[in-house]
């Protein structure tokens, strides 16, 4: 009797236990609905994810892979690190927008000098960052909850600089308009020593690709436009100086940055081929965005 | 007859346009503090809240001054100084924000000073279009309620166009600044035609008094 009693209950157990392994594999970790957005951390196999709002399939999201925490999951992403080829060793570097916090914490250790600030707008971002990225501060990483504009021209108040920009602010459901217009990016490149690079992970579809691309050139000059053919998104990379290394130099970087950058998937040695300046955007009937004008929204949708 | 009819469609129209340019300048008040203050939900709701808070002074200050002999060529004042209240928002208000930046650290109160500082007066000033179209269209007290609601749905419909047009399609056609000066521009219109109005009926009134044969104006026919 008694010996039927336990194997009932041991079997209860199993059930159980088992019920739970199967709903662990497409988990659903956290929800909050934050002033800005509704974020969402889902845990499938060994992939945490952090989604943002979804719109019509599309999510936005950024990954980490719980067994292997240094993966940069997404390409855009590890196109983001392509900032070093033109400054392996920026001392000062801001970065805009956290997401899950992947880049900033690649960009510590792969660059153990470098000094971060990382800006933010959404508090809830980055408590769940901490809780659930392995995202820290660091004395060498600090991190600012504020709206990127406002940093900026904070910063260029305080005559602070860096080396290098990393601008990650934009997803495709909502797009901060005043972080798209000449006068910000004039703010920027303010804030950027004369050697001084900015990365920026934009769009590189709809109407707004023309506008942006136009406004980028107006402000930088000439500049690195990284697409990938894996990846809808692009990567601007532009200079404060204007000026662009040779094919050569970016090679001869690459190789000797590939066996660091491989932990995290990168694989930069085939990035410098993709790194184009040549104009492939539609300047008829475009015009740059402007504090005055910037419908960015409305012109993602044409 | 005819002619109180016109005029009551001429301060119906005014009324409706004044409530049109409160969205429009509204929305653009977001626009033009976003560089300074970013475009979160505290920067709208120091718009939102200087917009209330003027639009209540102007209901207030706009009954008040309709019971000094009200008539068209004092209404049209309020949408001429409203255009010349623009002005300073149109060439001043990135010298005021440059300032209200350097002094106030945290962007909920600088965009509550910067809205309050750019968007008050104007805001005001427009708030008392309404009351005072009020008084200009009751005849009587049984249909003061009537008048009343019909102004209310004339000039809240105006805002709703005004916001629609201004977040839909004019901020994708024309810049912040053009929008703003294309406002006062209006609004200066409206001034206008109030005063040519009001002029062109005390002319046609008076012409009708030396016309009319002294003997109608017995005073007991008159009560």
């Amino acid at each position: 009797m008694k010996n039927k009693i336990v194997t009932s209950v041991l079997a209860l157990l199993a059930i159980a236990l088992v019920t739970t392994t199967i709903t662990v594999s497409a988990q659903e970790l956290h929800r909050e609905k934050s002033l800005y957005r509704n974020i969402v951390v889902k845990q499938d196999g060994d992939r945490r994810c952090l989604v943002f709002a979804v719109k019509r399939g599309d999510q936005h999201q950024t990954c980490m892979s719980t067994r292997d925490p240094k993966l940069l999951v997404f390409p855009y992403v590890r196109m983001t690190l392509a900032g070093l080829l033109l400054n392996p060793k920026p001392k000062r570097v801001l970065m805009i927008g956290l997401g899950g916090g992947s880049m900033p914490t690649a960009i510590t250790e792969l660059v153990p000098t470098a000094h971060l600030d990382v800006v933010e707008i959404d508090d809830a971002v980055v408590r769940v960052a901490r809780r659930f990225f392995d995202y820290k501060d660091t004395m060498r990483m600090r991190t600012y909850v504020s709206d990127g504009r406002v940093f900026v021209k904070r910063a260029a108040l305080r005559k602070n600089s860096y080396d290098m920009i990393f601008l990650d602010a934009f997803t495709g459901d909502y797009i901060p308009e005043h972080m798209m217009t000449f006068e910000f990016l004039e703010e920027m490149k303010q804030i950027l020593n004369e050697d001084g690079v900015l990365v920026a992970n934009t769009f590189s579809t709809s109407a707004l690709y023309d506008y942006e691309s136009m406004t980028y050139e107006a402000v930088f000059g000439e500049f690195f436009n990284f697409k990938m053919p894996i990846t809808a998104n692009r990567v601007v990379i532009a200079t404060r100086s204007g000026k662009l290394p040779e094919p050569e130099a970016l090679k001869e970087t690459a190789t000797s940055l590939a066996p660091d950058l491989r932990a995290y998937g990168v694989d930069i040695t085939t990035y410098p081929t993709f790194l184009e300046t040549k104009v492939d955007w539609q300047t008829r009937n475009r015009r740059i965005l402007t504090d005055q004008y910037s419908p960015a929204n409305l012109l993602q949708g044409r | 007859m005819q002619s109180t009819q016109m005029t009551n469609y001429l301060v119906m129209s005014l009324a409706f346009t004044s409530g049109f340019i409160i969205m429009c300048v509204e929305l653009l008040g977001g626009r033009i503090l976003s560089p300074y203050f970013g475009s979160s939900i505290y920067v709208w709701g120091s718009v939102i809240t200087i917009f209330m808070l003027a639009l209540s002074i102007g209901y207030l200050l706009g009954g008040r001054w309709s019971l000094n002999n009200p008539n068209l060529a004092r209404y049209s004042i309020f949408f001429l100084v409203a255009a010349v209240a623009l002005i300073p928002t149109i060439l001043w208000g990135d010298a005021i924000m440059d300032q209200i930046f350097l002094h106030v650290e945290d962007p909920r109160y600088g965009s509550l000073i910067a809205s309050a500082i750019i968007f008050f007066v104007p805001t005001v000033i427009l708030g008392m279009v309404s009351p005072y179209s009020v008084r200009l269209l009751v005849e009587n007290r049984e249909h003061s309620g009537q008048v009343a609601g019909r102004l209310y749905f004339v000039s809240t419909a105006g805002s709703a166009l005004g916001t629609l047009a201004t977040s839909f399609y004019l901020v994708l056609w024309f810049e912040v600044n053009s929008i703003l000066i294309s406002a006062a521009l209006v609004l200066t219109a409206c001034g206008g035609i109030a005063q040519f109005w009001h002029h062109f009926r005390t002319e046609e009134s008076e012409a009708g008094s030396t016309c009319r044969p002294p003997l109608l104006k017995n005073p007991l026919y008159e009560e």
